[in-house]
């Protein structure tokens, strides 16, 4: 009968510092409700009526982007697009003035993706609008880790609780695996990260409680779900690596590789995949992967998590 | 336990109540086909439960069932708590070309009313939506009423009607209690 309810008002998805397993389990629960939504003829709720998003993008994205877009459209939101080409920012206007001009056109939540680490904490200290970090450099995405617990969880129909994780590849330069390390860990789950040493975070780069593993049988040895990154061109010489071939002969996952996990572990990419390099290119398209199902599992996170800031007591409407 | 003013209406009554209400349904449809019953989280789904089964008993049809959230829909944002709770929505047939009957426990402002309209109407084209309540306790503020009522019960604003199910709060009885003494 009991619907998870989070703990306290929720105003800002910076990352999961702040935010208990509860505060998660309610916008994973709301995630499912959303993907009801659109499978229905009107996909469309009026929930977020008189409510202005504005998406704020310093970096090139285009799915993310639009997916929060589609995301406020389809609970009937207005939307405004600011990204960094064809704007003042062209002509130096700092974010800070970027988002006071913004908050003066009456917006209710900020959209934040940027290059910097801690731009969107950055926006959250100026105005008191709801803010959704869309990925800050190296630091967090945290959309992208629930839709990632979200399409893992669907896939096998069980929590990730007590389920091992392991994240391959470029750990120390990305969000993507700080926020999920971050938030399979809050629920639960055993998180080990593995790569090249010189691509594995220093010191407190990481959450409590992730285990570093620099040789891959070793990580994959009884997985439930294995997270390939998107290896960087730029990054091979850090890596120590001569070319993408030689990197992929230690690291790629593949099927085979996958003989220590679990029977049903599953595979999930971020995106985009460079094919025979960090992933395989027949196991991305195989029955385990979960590439396709983590596109389309963006769309209601992001509504959720739309709807969980705008919505509720103290909620500006 | 608040401490009721009155007991509005018994675990008997509310039994011949929805006896009565299954009967009124089978006879303004013409039957149980293309009958769907349709409850409003959370009190309007074990209603529409026990519609459905007193109607398949009388027919010997089960009618459609369903259950809507209507969280998403609803105009008054500032009701919705500290974090909203979503529920699903199960309705798991095509609700156009359906004689659809709403149900809830109690009919007070209209707006939850209003809210699962839209709700309906977004998921298809119904021939009829109709509209069956446990209580009707007056105080509308929309041009909304029921097809089917229970019990029609003048209250005060400052009252609140409590519907209590076996299904969701162990024993069948509705009360009528003081806001203050609500909490």
């Amino acid at each position: 009968m009991s619907e998870p309810q989070g703990s306290k008002l929720i105003r800002t998805l910076l990352d999961f510092d702040r935010f208990t397993a509860d505060d998660v389990r309610a916008i994973l629960n709301t995630t499912d409700v959303m993907a009801q939504v659109l499978e229905r003829p009107v996909k469309k709720v009026p929930a977020l009526q008189g409510f202005t998003v504005a998406t704020l993008f310093y970096e090139d994205s285009t799915r993310t982007r639009l997916s929060f877009e589609r995301a406020a459209r389809a609970q009937s939101a207005d939307v405004m697009t600011f990204s960094k080409g064809g704007s003042s920012v062209s002509k130096g206007e700092s974010l800070r003035d970027t988002v006071a001009t913004l908050e003066a056109l009456a917006v209710d939540a900020f959209v934040v993706r940027h290059p910097s680490a801690g731009a969107a904490h950055q926006v959250a200290s100026w105005t008191d609008k709801a803010v959704i970090n869309a990925g800050d450099g190296r630091r967090a995405h945290p959309t992208q880790a629930l839709l990632d617990v979200a399409t893992y969880e669907r896939s096998v129909d069980a929590p990730v609780e007590g389920r091992k994780l392991v994240i391959v590849g470029d750990v120390a330069h990305s969000r993507v695996a700080r926020s999920n390390a971050a938030l399979w860990r809050l629920l639960g789950a055993d998180v080990t990260v593995c790569g090249p040493p010189t691509l594995m975070p220093q010191h407190g780069g990481l959450p409590e409680g992730v285990t570093v593993e620099t040789r891959l049988d070793r990580a994959l040895d009884g997985a439930h779900a294995v997270m390939a990154l998107r290896l960087q061109q730029e990054r091979m010489h850090e890596a120590r690596f001569a070319s993408p071939a030689a990197y992929a002969e230690q690291y790629q996952i593949t099927e085979a590789r996958l003989a220590g996990a679990q029977d049903d572990v599953k595979v999930l990419h971020p995106g985009p995949m460079n094919r025979g390099v960090e992933i395989d290119g027949r196991l991305a398209d195989g029955p385990q992967s979960l590439v396709t199902q983590q596109v389309a599992m963006g769309l209601p996170v992001r509504m959720a998590v739309l709807y969980h800031l705008l919505v509720g007591k103290g909620g500006s409407a | 336990m608040s401490d009721p003013k009155a007991t509005l209406f018994t675990a008997d009554e509310i039994g011949r109540a929805l006896t009565r209400i299954a009967h009124e349904i089978i006879e303004r449809n013409k039957g149980s086909e293309r009958l769907a019953l349709v409850g409003v989280h959370t009190r309007g789904v074990p209603i529409a439960e026990r519609l459905a089964a007193r109607i398949a008993d009388i027919e010997g049809r089960e009618p459609a069932f369903g259950k809507l959230d209507i969280t998403l829909y609803r105009d008054d944002l500032t009701e919705i708590a500290l974090q909203p709770v979503v529920k699903r929505t199960e309705v798991p047939f095509d609700v156009s070309g359906m004689n659809v009957v709403l149900c809830d426990d109690v009919l007070y402002t209209g707006r939850t009313a209003r809210a699962a309209l839209d709700a309906l109407v977004d998921m298809g084209r119904p021939n009829v939506i109709q509209y069956a309540v446990l209580i009707d306790r007056g105080h509308r503020e929309l041009p909304i009423r029921a097809d089917y009522v229970g019990k029609n019960v003048p209250t005060r604003r400052d009252e609140v009607v409590k519907v209590r199910l076996t299904e969701s709060d162990g024993a069948d009885e509705v009360l009528l209690v003081d806001r203050k003494d609500a909490l």
